[in-house]
């Protein structure tokens, strides 16, 4: 087994005549925070979806945890978390039927689910709400939950696809320090965004342009490469040559 | 299994929380039992008539009496002038007109023949060939009753009697008629709107990420669902069994295993519709087009399907609820076995084996 968490190669999906992503290949390492970046409709999270088995590539390869994500599937599921750009707890249930739910899907016994979901409310500080319907929780709140959920199962590679849409820069803070320290403990982090800010905080980052990655490298070098002073400026140039 | 048992108890969270399914689950049988046992009946009852009485003798009298005394029809006015009977129609206030001519006495007594002419607003033709049946009844009865010997010159003496519904209670027809509306109703559109509200949240592909296996989401979200649709069948039969005294002559345990026939078969067509709709409310038109309105109209619940043009006998074939319906009429009033009912389980058993199947291939391909 290699030191990769995450391994493309070439990998295409095809929608009919249009090519939503192109051949991409790249590699994540384990415990790495890795950003990827591109404006809507540039292929990011169809891209995601593939390595998530909500979609078959049309060709190429990709190994996720080291499995490979046609032969394998089962593994793959075990060890991922993936959080939606859409919310994606249930409203109409209380914070603790949801850990609990979530938990109990992802195959954890009774004793299990009870210590972590003291854990998890004690670490958010939710646990005058647990009791409480998520729908009744602020975004932020429940983006936190969301993402803490999406790690109940201790996975490997945790993918989220934007997860911070909508809410303010603190709260957005908040959640990158949950992402800080799951990624602390080991697990990869492969997350989606278009906040320039959060590209800054990624280990690496890959911006897509038409379904290609155009460039691939720590926020510090990039910048340098394009001799820009933020991540905001290389993308825009990206973003530039791509319309000129 | 655990995973299976935790997916159920969050469905159940699902639909004791949200009042407006429970409403739709719970009050819509008791709705229609109610509606179609009391309110839209075929019988007749206290029916306002007119009489225009122009022989005013003893038989005509007595031929008034008898009409207008047996609780079907109900004396509005005495008319004196046939040109009294357009503008009572026209203001609706009565039903039928009976004309007596001015001979009748004697000419009945002397010639033993008379005339008499029942006049009905036809603008709602079943109603008035009941009304006229039911007059015609009344009438033949009271000769009857005058000559001693029945109608003259007919010596044909038609004894009917109607079997299994003597009374002819359209309730009877209407419970199972409601039930089967009522299965498609919680078993189809309620899971075909419970599996896209999953996708319109962003939940369901959470599922699809999850090790949860595509067959395991569809039954943990349709089991709550076939517990449901039994507890409002035993609701429909409990209300047709003391509201209405409608009898279950035939065995219960063959009629709740048709009724779980008849649920899986909707059901796959849910989880079939939720395939290919996006949103609840394309879910919804869906359900209420593509298998509620057949249900209604092509089962033979309410319009006769004998009566209709081929085209639509031939498609009503297709539809499984026609097949129960016929189950369902045939256990409840005639006391049917198995081995009368047979070959409409077998054709509606093989429509749900179809569905079944192509729900469930269906429901996988969307995870490629």
């Amino acid at each position: 087994m290699s030191d990769y968490a995450i391994v493309t190669k070439a990998l295409t999906k095809r929608f009919g005549h249009f090519t939503a992503t192109d051949a991409i290949t790249f590699e994540v390492a384990k415990g790495e925070i890795f950003g990827f970046l591109g404006a809507n409709g540039a292929g990011k999270t169809t891209a995601m979806r593939m390595l998530c088995g909500l979609l078959t590539p049309t060709s190429g390869e990709a190994i996720i945890a080291g499995y490979n994500i046609y032969t394998q599937t089962e593994q793959v599921k075990k060890r991922i978390g993936y959080m939606s750009q859409k919310f994606s707890l249930y409203e109409d249930l209380t914070v603790k039927e949801n850990i609990r739910f979530y938990g109990g899907i992802y195959g954890l016994n009774y004793r299990q689910i009870k210590s972590k979901t003291a854990e998890l409310l004690q670490k958010l500080q939710l646990e005058r709400e647990a009791r409480q319907l998520v729908s009744s929780l602020p975004l932020g709140w429940k983006q936190k939950l969301a993402f803490s959920i999406a790690v109940i199962h201790d996975p490997s590679i945790v993918f989220l696809d934007e997860p911070t849409g909508g809410v303010d820069p603190i709260t957005r803070r908040q959640f990158w320090d949950l992402i800080y320290e799951a990624a602390d403990s080991g697990v990869t982090v492969f997350v989606t965004t278009h906040y320039m800010d959060e590209a800054e905080y990624c280990d690496r980052i890959s911006i897509m342009v038409d379904g290609k990655i155009k460039a691939l490298d720590t926020p510090g070098r990039l910048k340098a490469q394009f001799g820009a002073d933020s991540m905001n400026e290389v993308f825009l140039q990206l973003a530039r040559a791509k319309s000129s | 299994m655990r995973q299976f048992l935790v997916f159920v108890r969050k469905e159940c969270y699902h639909i004791f929380r949200d009042r407006r399914t429970l409403l739709i689950l719970f009050g819509m049988p008791v709705i229609l039992i109610v509606l179609f046992g009391f309110a839209i009946t075929n019988e007749i009852h206290h029916s306002p008539i007119a009489v225009l009485d122009e022989a005013q003798d003893t038989y005509s009298r007595r031929l008034t009496e008898r009409i207008t005394s047996n609780g079907y029809f109900d004396l509005y006015q005495n008319l004196h002038s046939v040109r009294e009977i357009e503008p009572l129609f026209k203001k609706g206030a009565v039903r039928m007109v009976i004309v007596i001519p001015p001979d009748f006495g004697s000419d009945f007594y002397h010639q033993r023949k008379a005339a008499v002419q029942l006049l009905t607003d036809a603008s709602d033709p079943n109603n008035a060939t009941t009304l006229v049946n039911y007059a015609n009844a009344i009438i033949l009865q009271y000769q009857q009753e005058i000559t001693g010997h029945p109608a003259l010159p007919l010596t044909i003496h038609t004894e009917v009697r109607m079997v299994y519904n003597p009374s002819l209670k359209s309730v009877f027809l209407f419970v199972p008629g409601v039930m089967t509306l009522i299965l498609m109703l919680v078993s189809a559109m309620m899971t075909s709107i419970t599996i896209t509200r999953e996708k319109e949240l962003g939940t369901m592909e959470i599922l699809l990420v999850s090790p949860l296996r595509p067959l395991l989401i569809v039954a943990g979200k349709v089991v709550p669902y076939i517990v449901l649709s039994f507890i409002i069948a035993l609701i429909i039969l409990l209300m047709g069994f003391w509201i209405f005294s409608m009898p279950v002559k035939g065995s219960l345990l063959l009629l709740f295993m048709e009724c779980a026939l008849f649920g899986l078969a909707a059901l796959s067509l849910g989880v079939l519709i939720s395939s290919v709709a996006n949103s609840q409310q394309t879910a919804m038109m869906m359900s209420m087009m593509g298998l509620l309105l057949p249900t209604m109209l092509l089962s033979g619940f309410i319009f006769p399907l004998e009566s209709m043009p081929l085209p639509l006998q031939l498609l009503a074939n297709i539809i499984p609820a026609k097949w129960f319906n016929i189950i369902l009429k045939d256990v409840m009033l005639k006391g049917a076995g198995l081995e009368q009912v047979w070959l409409p389980t077998l054709i509606l058993g093989g429509m749900t084996l179809f569905f079944l199947l192509l729900s469930i291939r269906n429901f996988k391909t969307r995870l490629s």
